[in-house]
């Protein structure tokens, strides 16, 4: 679904933000993405939305060299990547219902199809009862969700999410991690980065870990192995708190 | 991922292939989006009413002015086109011709092919004519003598300066004629003066036609910069240039329009107000013309050119600034 190969990107104030990234992501697999702040995660999702460019490799999208890809195409690249954010990203000047339905009014659906796509995403989420609310009279937890339905609405083959627990506690958490698994039990990638270590443990997932732009760890080895690369990363962590 | 390499999956259900829409639904969709920009265009003016009127009055007025000077322009050309026709020669006669040989002269120039034809004003008659327009009647009886020629009114067939000054050459070398005076000069000069009050339109035109489009471009700015948000939403769900843009042409167009047909009611009111002095004025130099307003063809011109500007305007705006906006994480 995903593929990188030896991937760099280098900003144009000559900080590396991903050096020789390499990995490849099969359909229907999910895999976390970790590493401290400026590690390189948020490059490596802007290159797959194509919000920058590698400045060395290729990354291929279902097949696809994005690096032949125009950037009049690019919105149609877009299409086939569902993105969840942190913030959620509503838009709060209208319904649930209409924030779902942007990705199939833009994609060109037919008004009946998008009417019961929404609704199916919705009932995905368990917010059926909610579409003709207003997003902002919804909690953190019930936004999140919605701004899950919205990627998910054209069922694209690659779930992106960046830090999607990030501001939710372990109760609902637990719930957005359940919907992630449902989509990629039916064949969706799923890559998700996060800072959240206990979510990370909890779950025995593939797991890629950067540290200064470069990929340090990949795999889904035995705990034990997985216990130190988390231990690593935590180190990693408390060094940055240091002095 | 080379396809063939790719593991073989039985994952994906049918529903899951379906994120291409067939070409139908697609020109489906977009002819519902730009009913749908244009409805959402037209719902942010009436959402906020006072700057959309504050705008759609700038525009107005930066058009209502060369509007309204272009309808008086070709009010006076239309009046003074008449005039052409009244082109004439004034042959002032020697002094001492007399009364009948006057009448035989204009007789005999009628009969000229060039000449449409003439009217005499005898000496006394002229007198008469001097007294009571200059008011000068009281110094003119303490004269001893009428002091004022003979004349001879020729009206040309042929109107056209060569013809006339032919004309005019011929009369002169007459014995009878002292001089034959051609009356066109001031309504050349008058002319003149139009051409250079339509060149100054034009250049006024020019001018406020650009403050309209800055003004359209500003107002596009502040609305791109207050929907950053949104453009942001739309560009990660896979929104084209042009869907992003779109609703800011037509609000761009939507504004323009209405400024222009704003423009075209001031423009009728000014005109409505003038009407009754500017007739009254035309009556009292014995013109059968009366103020005409716009025609209906440019009563729709304004507001479609004004909205040109509009699109113009937000087109620029778009063009600058959208591409400023991009998602970030």
């Amino acid at each position: 679904m995903i593929k990188f190969d030896r991937v760099g990107k280098r900003y144009p104030n000559g900080k590396d933000a991903l050096r020789q990234v390499s990995f490849e992501l099969p359909a229907g697999q999910l895999t976390f993405l970790t590493g401290h702040s400026g590690a390189g995660k948020s490059t490596l999702l802007k290159l797959i939305m194509m919000i920058e460019r590698p400045t060395q490799g290729q990354v291929f999208v279902e097949g696809q060299n994005l690096t032949g890809v125009g950037s009049r195409h690019i919105p149609f690249l877009r299409r086939k990547i569902g993105m969840v954010h942190q913030n959620h990203q509503l838009l709060f000047d209208r319904s649930v219902f209409d924030n779902v339905a942007l990705p199939l009014v833009i994609a060109g659906f037919a008004r009946a199809d998008i009417g019961k796509r929404v609704r199916a995403a919705l009932d995905k989420v368990g917010l059926l009862d909610k579409e003709k609310l207003n997003p902002i009279m919804l909690s953190g937890g019930e936004q999140q969700r919605i701004g899950i339905a919205r990627a998910v609405v054209n069922k694209p083959p690659l779930l992106l999410a960046d830090e999607p627990t990030g501001n939710l506690d372990p109760a609902l958490s637990a719930e957005i991690m359940d919907l992630f698994h449902d989509f990629a039990r039916v064949g969706v990638a799923v890559l998700i980065a996060t800072h959240d270590l206990s979510l990370i443990a909890r779950y025995r997932h593939r797991l890629l870990t950067l540290r200064e732009g470069r990929l340090i760890h990949d795999g889904e080895e035995a705990a034990s192995q997985r216990d130190q690369d988390l231990a690593l990363y935590a180190g990693i962590r408390e060094d940055r708190r240091g002095p | 991922m080379a396809r063939n390499t790719r593991p073989p999956r039985q994952r994906r259900p049918a529903g899951a292939r379906s994120t291409r829409t067939s070409l139908g639904d697609q020109f489906t969709a977009w002819r519902h989006h730009h009913r749908d920009s244009l409805t959402d265009a037209l719902a942010r003016m009436r959402a906020a009413p006072t700057s959309t009127l504050m705008t759609v009055l700038v525009i107005a007025i930066a058009l209502a002015l060369p509007a309204g000077l272009a309808v008086l322009m070709d009010n006076a050309r239309a009046l003074t086109r008449g005039w052409d026709g009244q082109a004439h020669l004034s042959v002032f006669l020697q002094l001492d011709t007399g009364e009948e040989r006057q009448r035989a002269l204009a007789r005999e120039w009628d009969g000229f092919d060039t000449v449409a034809r003439t009217e005499v004003i005898t000496r006394e008659q002229a007198l008469d004519e001097f007294k009571t327009l200059s008011g000068f009647g009281d110094v003119l009886e303490a004269l001893p003598d009428n002091p004022l020629p003979p004349l001879i009114v020729v009206y040309p067939a042929d109107v056209a300066p060569g013809q006339i000054e032919a004309l005019q050459r011929r009369l002169n070398g007459l014995p009878e004629v002292d001089n034959a005076q051609l009356d066109v000069a001031w309504v050349r000069r008058l002319h003149a003066i139009i051409e250079l009050g339509d060149r100054m339109i034009s250049v006024l035109t020019l001018g406020l036609a650009l403050a309209v489009v800055l003004v359209v471009v500003n107002t596009v700015r502040l609305a791109i910069e207050s929907r950053r948000e949104e453009i942001v939403v739309i560009k990660i769900v896979g929104g084209t240039d042009g869907f992003v843009r779109r609703p800011f042409l037509y609000s761009g167009f939507c504004v323009g329009f209405a400024g222009g047909l704003l423009a075209l009611i001031l423009v009728s009111l000014a005109l409505w107000w003038l009407g009754g002095p500017i007739d009254e004025l035309l009556r009292l130099y014995d013109s059968e013309h009366s103020l005409t307003g716009m025609a209906a063809s440019s009563g729709l011109v304004l507001p479609l050119f004004s909205g040109t500007l509009g699109l113009l305007g937000a087109w620029l705006a778009v063009s600058r600034h959208l591409g400023d906006i991009e998602p970030q994480f």
